[in-house]
């Protein structure tokens, strides 16, 4: 034995800190904020992105990547797929919509019960993997078609239409949609109009209110799922367990580890961030559609991606898939700003997701030693 | 002499209409490394996984420790003391040796009511384990990827003693590594079999088996041709015993003596 670590001090080098670092899974999510923040900052500075609004603007599409990026990293470190959060966003709205609206539940009821069912679909889903044995993949674009369906059928049959508004009314004075539509810190913007940090609108009924008027509570819930996302995955025995029934599910079991129930339950839980996804949407924009969250699943699992897991479980971060989010968000709205065409941000989209994976697929041959 | 610790008895597996054991009997005596030898499709692998829980026996007995046991699943095996290293499915490459070590059985620490993973435990309790073993980490957080096979191997063994096992059942620890690494795994079953620990050594190179084995049985075609002390039997005598006896002596003739 002695010969043996004799054998590893001389073959083993010693790991430079730039391999070290290179190791670390948001290195990508991190070159990648570093290289989009000083893009636009030299090409778009004055194009009002970094204006009080515009920072709110990109915040906020970076919030709502956030929120499904969160599930989708855990799920995929899991080693699973949900392409079923855009259907389940459609839906999930839907349902609090014909609930409210249809049938003249309270607000408070409407969302609770959304929760419930959409929480028991994507249980399903879990159940479904992993009683069958099947891909996630196949099993939940299923889920995506049969989802899509009843979000227009359900509206059309009841309604005899596929756009259900009137939710922001239905909302009001309701204890629980605040805490999905509301804003905080109302008072500390409106000081930083009143101080002049902020701009504060010159005409109109808004006179004297600050451009500004709050943190929508969509960041403080992408925020806090990030957090709540993070601790969990490195600091529990849970998230031990999720990187374990990724990374080898068989050895895993043998281990002890009770798989079976940690898939399930990352399914149950992006089922749960599609929903608070979906109430902060129909909260913002007061009324449900069919066509929402079209191809979230898509750019939830890129955000991921970019965001340094492997599509094959078992490593990942969710940080990274914040920074991941944060990219996207920051440009797609970039563009917008610096008046180019929108179209090429998918072009954008194509290139980081192909570097992404290659930067990925070359980091874990580093971990693993393959070569 | 000691008690035997395990005693298979008469133990039967039908799959449906293929007799995969056709009664076999074996005591495992604690302190001891007992090998069992067999070629592919002996029955090997079935008879380890009837002991670790996997297969519920068609019929006879498992006597744990004096009393009867029946598993329902390999968690009852391993809160029993019976764990199983198996050769690919040891370890995860891509996590930390640390997470590997605890998996399953993650230390934690309570934080304002919640609990959470006590990382510093579990990187100082891997770092002396494995300077035990004689296995020098840069750090816990090493992924197992970078191990050699054999290391894994030694790491898997290490865990599942240190998690309390009084069987160790090793499935074929050394058949995908080299010379040195061989020597490695085998010397890891010879510190743990000092501790008291009962090793099962599941192997068809009788070579490793005489290297570390207090006895030895051969199962061939679902049954047991017995169980030899060491000393008692030869290598060419397991050699042959695996292969089913006359067989392998006209093969042997046509190549010289080299199998």
């Amino acid at each position: 034995m002695s010969d043996a670590s004799t054998n590893d001090d001389e073959r083993i080098k010693e790991m430079s800190g730039l391999r070290r670092a290179m190791i670390r899974p948001e290195l990508g999510g991190m070159v990648g904020t570093v290289a989009v923040f000083t893009f636009f900052l030299l090409f778009a500075f004055d194009s009002g992105m970094f204006s009080a609004q515009g920072v709110m603007n990109w915040s906020v599409v970076s919030a709502q990547f956030m929120i499904i990026a969160v599930g989708a990293c855990l799920l995929m470190i899991a080693g699973e797929f949900d392409l079923s959060v855009g259907s389940m966003i459609g839906f999930a709205g839907m349902m609090i919509a014909v609930f409210s609206i249809t049938l003249g539940w309270p607000m408070w009821m409407a969302i609770i019960v959304t929760f419930v069912i959409c929480i028991a679909f994507g249980a399903l889903n879990g159940f479904i993997v992993v009683r069958t044995g099947l891909p996630s993949f196949i099993v939940t674009l299923a889920t995506l078609f049969i989802l899509r369906g009843f979000t227009i059928f359900i509206p059309q049959t009841l309604e005899r239409k596929t756009i259900i508004g009137g939710l922001r009314e239905a909302a009001e004075g309701d204890w629980l949609a605040p805490i999905f539509g509301g804003k905080i810190l109302t008072g500390f913007f409106q000081w930083l109009g009143d101080m002049g940090v902020i701009g504060v609108f010159t005409r109109g009924n808004l006179e004297g209110k600050p451009v500004v008027d709050g943190i929508p509570m969509l960041i403080v819930w992408a925020l806090g799922l990030v957090v709540f996302g993070h601790i969990l995955l490195t600091r529990t025995r849970f998230g031990n367990w999720i990187f374990a029934a990724g990374g080898d599910a068989q050895a895993a079991r043998y281990a002890g580890v009770p798989v079976d129930r940690v898939k399930i339950m990352m399914f149950m839980f992006t089922a749960f961030v599609a929903t608070v996804f979906a109430v902060s949407q129909v909260m913002e924009f007061g009324s449900a559609g069919s066509d929402r969250g079209v191809l979230k699943e898509f750019e939830a699992i890129i955000a991921v991606v970019i965001g340094g897991a492997l599509l094959t479980g078992g490593y990942g971060s969710v940080v990274g898939a914040a920074l991941g989010a944060l990219i996207f968000g920051v440009v797609q709205q970039g563009l917008f700003f610096a008046n180019v065409e929108s179209s090429l941000f998918r072009v954008f989209l194509g290139v980081i997701l192909l570097f992404a994976v290659i930067l990925n697929t070359y980091i874990r041959r580093m971990i693993t030693g393959e070569r | 002499m000691t008690d035997p610790i395990i005693r298979m008895k008469g133990i039967e597996k039908h799959f449906g209409s293929v007799i995969a054991l056709a009664g076999v009997t074996v005591d495992f005596y604690p302190g001891e490394c007992h090998c069992l030898l067999g070629d592919n499709g002996a029955g090997k692998s079935t008879f380890i996984k009837t002991m670790s829980g996997v297969h519920k026996p068609t019929k006879g007995t498992i006597e744990f420790e004096g009393q009867a046991m029946n598993f329902a699943d390999p968690r009852d095996a391993i809160a029993a003391g019976i764990a199983t290293v198996y050769q690919d499915l040891a370890m995860i490459p891509l996590m930390s040796v640390s997470r590997n070590f605890f998996m399953g059985n993650e230390p934690t620490k309570k934080i304002a009511g919640i609990s959470f993973f006590d990382h510093e435990h579990a990187n100082e309790v891997t770092m002396s384990e494995m300077r035990a073993m004689g296995i020098n980490l840069r750090g816990p957080d090493q992924a197992v990827g970078t191990l050699s096979g054999g290391e894994r191997q030694t790491v898997a063994i290490a865990r599942a003693v240190h998690f309390g096992a009084k069987v160790l059942i090793l499935d074929e620890p050394t058949s995908a590594l080299g010379v040195r690494q061989t020597a490695n795994v085998l010397a890891t079953v010879d510190k743990v079999r000092k501790q008291g620990i009962a090793v099962v050594f599941i192997t068809h190179n009788v070579r490793h088996a005489m290297a570390v084995g207090d006895r030895f049985t051969v199962l061939n075609r679902g049954k047991t041709f017995g169980t030899a002390e060491r000393g008692e039997i030869t290598p060419e005598e397991l050699q042959d015993m695996m292969a089913g006896g006359e067989e392998l002596a006209t093969l042997e003739g046509s190549l010289g003596g080299t199998v």
